[in-house]
Parts: C-alpha cells; sequence; structure tokens
C-alpha cells in the first residue's frame, strides 16, 4: 500500500463523509453548505482520476453555481415544520429505504469490482482521429467533433430550461410593487468585490475558453466562469437581472444552438454528413461553435441561477 | 488500486443519495439527496474513463465528455426544480409532497 | 539544485499546512462568529501563501509560477470580501438578540 494510493482512500472517505452530513444534517442551510464542500472535495477525486477536465466542470457548475442556487434556494424557502414532526419518527420505512440503498450502492460496487481487465476503451479510436480536427485536448475533440450531436442537443436542452424556468415566474398583476431579487446595496464590500472581480473573472474565462483546444478547459469551463461573474455583479445591486421579454437577449441565448445547428446543416449541403466539418476548416468552425456557445452557456446559466419570480403581464 | 477506491466511493455516494432521495420528506432535501445520487453515477464514469486510459491518454475522453455534459444538465435540471419549488411555495405557502401539509400550511396562511 | 527545491516546497508546505491546521483549530474552538471568522481568514491565508510559496519552485514556467501567484491573492480577496459579509450579518444578529 503506497502513500499516494492511502491518501485516496482517505479523500474517498472524507467523501463519504460530507456527504453522509448532507444528507443527516438538522437545517436546509447546513445541508446546502455541506453539499458545496461535497463538490469541492468531488474536484479533488477528478484531478485524481485524471480528469481535469471535469475536475473544472466540477468545481465551476457542479460545486459553484449548483451551491448559489440551491443557497437561494434554502433562504427563500422556509423549512415545513409539519413535515418533519410527522415522519421523522416512523421506522419501518427508515429500514426499508436503508436496505433498498444499500442493496443499489452494493450493486454498483460489484459492477466497480468486477469491471473488465484490460478495460475496453475508446482512447486508441480518439487518438487516431484527433488529426481531422488539429485540437490538442481529446475531451473538447470528443465534445466537439466526435460527439458533436449531443453537445448540440444538450445547448438546446439548456434554453429549454431557461423557458420552463421563466414560463413560471408569476404574472405580476398590474400595480402591484415587484419583489426584488435580492437587497442591492451598492456601497457594501460586496458592490466592491462586483467591480473589481468581473474584469479579472472575465479575461480568465476568454482564456479557459481559449486554452481549451489545446490544454484542459473548454466553453462549459470558461462561460460558467463568465456567468458568474455576471451573477455577482446581479447579486451586488450593480445591474438587474433582465426580463425575458427582451429580443436581443433571446438573440443572444439563441445564438449558440443556431450557429451549432448551421454549421452542422452546412455539412449535410456539402454532400458529408450532418455535424461534418470539411476537413481544411474544421478548427476554424470548432472556434466559431465554441464562441457562440460560451455566449449561450454564460447568459443561459446565468438567468438560471438569478431567475426572476415575476414577469411582466 | 486508486480507481478502484473512488468507484467504490462513488457508488456508496449513490446509494446515500438514494436514501436521502426517499426518506426526507422537504422536496428542497430531496433534490439535495437527487444532486448527491447524479455526482455519484458521474464518479462511476470517471473510474471507467480512468480504467481506460490507452495510446498515450492516462484516461479515456469519451466518458469525461459524457460527464461534463451530465453536469450541465443536471444544473439546469436543478434550477428548473428550484423553480417549480418557488412556485409551490408563492401559490400554497408551503412545499411538501403529501396533501394534509399542504392543507394546513394553506390554513395556517388564510385562516 | 533538485533536492534543494524538493525540501524548500516540503518544507513551505509543511508549515502552511500547520498554519491551516491553526485556523481548523480557531473555527471549532473559539466561542462566537466574529472570532472564528478572524482566525479562519488569518490563518487560511498565511497557510495558502506559504503552499504557494513552496509550489513556485515546481513550476515548470515562469507563466504558471504567476498564475500561482494569482491563485493566491485572488482567494485572498475573495476570502476578505466574505469574512466582511458574513462579520456584518453576525453583528447584526448579536445586536438584534
Amino acid at each position: 500500500m503506497t502513500i499516494v494510493f492511502a491518501l485516496d482512500c482517505w479523500i474517498a472517505v472524507l467523501v463519504l463523509a460530507v456527504a453522509s452530513w448532507t444528507i443527516m444534517a438538522r437545517g436546509s442551510f447546513a445541508a446546502v453548505v455541506g453539499f458545496v464542500a461535497f463538490g469541492l472535495l468531488l474536484t479533488l477525486v477528478w484531478v485524481r482520476l485524471d480528469a481535469i477536465d471535469v475536475a473544472l466542470t466540477e468545481a465551476a457548475i457542479g460545486s459553484g453555481l449548483t451551491g448559489a442556487l440551491l443557497l437561494g434556494a434554502a433562504s427563500r424557502l422556509p423549512e415545513a415544520e409539519f413535515a418533519t414532526q410527522a415522519q421523522h419518527s416512523l421506522l419501518v420505512p427508515r429500514v426499508a429505504a436503508a436496505l433498498l440503498s444499500a442493496a443499489v450502492a452494493g450493486v454498483l460496487a460489484g459492477g466497480v469490482l468486477l469491471l473488465p481487465d484490460p478495460a475496453p476503451s475508446l482512447a486508441p479510436v480518439a487518438d487516431a482521429n484527433a488529426v481531422a480536427t488539429g485540437l490538442g485536448n481529446p475531451v473538447t475533440n470528443v465534445l466537439m467533433a466526435f460527439r458533436a450531436m449531443d453537445t448540440m442537443l444538450e445547448k438546446v436542452v439548456l434554453v429549454l430550461a431557461l423557458v420552463g424556468v421563466w414560463s413560471l415566474a408569476q404574472v405580476r398583476r398590474s400595480g402591484a410593487h415587484p419583489l426584488p431579487l435580492h437587497r442591492p446595496d451598492r456601497d457594501s464590500t460586496l458592490a466592491f468585490l462586483a467591480r473589481l472581480l468581473p474584469p479579472v473573472g472575465i479575461v480568465v474565462g476568454i482564456y479557459l475558453l481559449w486554452e481549451g483546444a489545446d490544454h484542459p478547459g473548454g466553453a462549459f469551463q470558461g462561460g460558467a466562469i463568465l456567468a458568474a461573474m455576471w451573477l455577482l455583479v446581479m447579486m451586488a445591486g450593480l445591474g438587474d437581472a433582465p426580463s425575458g421579454s427582451r429580443g436581443r437577449l433571446r438573440l443572444a441565448l439563441i445564438c449558440g444552438p443556431s450557429v451549432f445547428l448551421t454549421i452542422g446543416l452546412f455539412g449535410l449541403w456539402l454532400g458529408e454528413a450532418f455535424l461534418a466539418y470539411p476537413a481544411a476548416y474544421a478548427k476554424p468552425l470548432i472556434l466559431a461553435i465554441e464562441f457562440a456557445m460560451t455566449l449561450t452557456i454564460a447568459l443561459t446559466l446565468g438567468l438560471l441561477v438569478a431567475a426572476p419570480r415575476e414577469s411582466a403581464a | 488500486m486508486s480507481a478502484t477506491a473512488f468507484g467504490l466511493c462513488g457508488a456508496a455516494a449513490a446509494g446515500l443519495g438514494l436514501y436521502g432521495l426517499i426518506i426526507d420528506p422537504q422536496p428542497l432535501r430531496k433534490l439535495l439527496a437527487f444532486n448527491l445520487l447524479g455526482a455519484g453515477a458521474f464518479v462511476l464514469f470517471g473510474v471507467v474513463s480512468r480504467r481506460g486510459a490507452a495510446a498515450t491518454f492516462s484516461a479515456d475522453p469519451v466518458p469525461q465528455a459524457l460527464v461534463i455534459t451530465g453536469m450541465v444538465v443536471a444544473l439546469a435540471a436543478t434550477a428548473l426544480a428550484v423553480a417549480l419549488l418557488q412556485r409551490l411555495f408563492d401559490a400554497a405557502g408551503a412545499t411538501a409532497l403529501d396533501a394534509e401539509t399542504m392543507s394546513a400550511g394553506r390554513d395556517a396562511r388564510d385562516p | 539544485m533538485n533536492i534543494v527545491t524538493n525540501t524548500f516546497t516540503v518544507l513551505a508546505i509543511t508549515v502552511g499546512v500547520f498554519f491551516f491546521l491553526a485556523g481548523t483549530v480557531g473555527l471549532l474552538r473559539f466561542p462566537d462568529p466574529l472570532t472564528r471568522l478572524h482566525a479562519l481568514t488569518k490563518a487560511d491565508n498565511l497557510g495558502l501563501g506559504l503552499v504557494v510559496l513552496g509550489l513556485v519552485p515546481q513550476a515548470d514556467a515562469p507563466l504558471g509560477a504567476l498564475k500561482l501567484i494569482a491563485v493566491w491573492l485572488l482567494v485572498q480577496l475573495a476570502g476578505a470580501t466574505v469574512a466582511q459579509l458574513i462579520a456584518r450579518e453576525a453583528r447584526r444578529g448579536v445586536s438584534q438578540a
């Protein structure tokens, strides 16, 4: 048993301890804080599994943006005291649920232990076809070229989720006072941070997008950081969340999926296949798609987390 | 070797998430447990990716791309669920998934 | 040269980890939120600075070392702001109680 293996086991134990605390914690706020800590420890796990792009995504989206979303929800939704009193004392459902969860975990663990050795892998195929795009990061190759259909449909899913969130906003009765998103305080410390950090954050986000071609990074990670900077500005009260009825906002939101779809149909029109890039133009086309994607991702993720509770009638 | 340890950790996290999803009556806690379940499943993908190291790559890139896509979609689904909970609370005065608690909450709000 | 840089890295990171440990002990043992915040921000920033200082010789390019130092500065900025906000809320809670 080497030191590195012992450290990995220790990280795994810590991850499970924080996960248990998230489930068992009394208050919603404590549980969400535990979930954010769980996400950050999971980032370490991803680094140990040699998945740097996934580690960046987990830190930015999995624990950062999801944590902000759930913290906002935990503060706005008071706990249902009636439910907690009634159902915490029943023993039989808890034992049955524990047995079922243990069975599922056991099946998954058995699957892990029985994984075939040598492991099947698509890495040689990905390596052999990497010359088609000229990009150095294999994950970006898979996302933008080999499985580009998945990425395009995921953009559409993001926009659909935003449409769902907007349609759930209550229509404001005319004359009623609108609910503020946060209490803006223009001279506070948060406003100072919101004036100082976004220029740095925007540079970091675009840098991550650019470096994603050859090193770990990419459109999702860069877009998430841009969304976080925008959320910081909105939370500090230095800017308002735009309403969904503005035409330019809607145009910018569909910019990503539509550029993706257009280039895909262009490949079909050239006679090869849907989403096939012509060999000479592969890298510029992929970069164009990635820029449009980052804009859409940043706007959509920011609007999903800063969801308005009301919309104009 | 360490990939197997992380795989067992992911399986246990998925089991914990499932337990929390079934047991806790509050919808926000169910949402947290659901995210935990998803994170455990993603770690299992990561283990498969790490074991697929071949041809000068230290990990198989295809499962990693699937996990990145999955994480973004999980955030979108969580945002939609939070919006649903918020609307439920605005409309009914309490957030719970059974009828008695909802009517009790409504009665407490407008007696 | 290699053994000198490695020894420096190990020493600096060990002292940095000791400061993190001291900050965590302060978080667990101090009586009220303001003292806990003080322990956490001071000790953790110094600990992170020492860890970054230890990692700088291991960076493969000067740009990598600059990135590490930029990480430390950004964490200080974010940590200081968040500590201010939490302290303000804690003091408001104390004055209302």
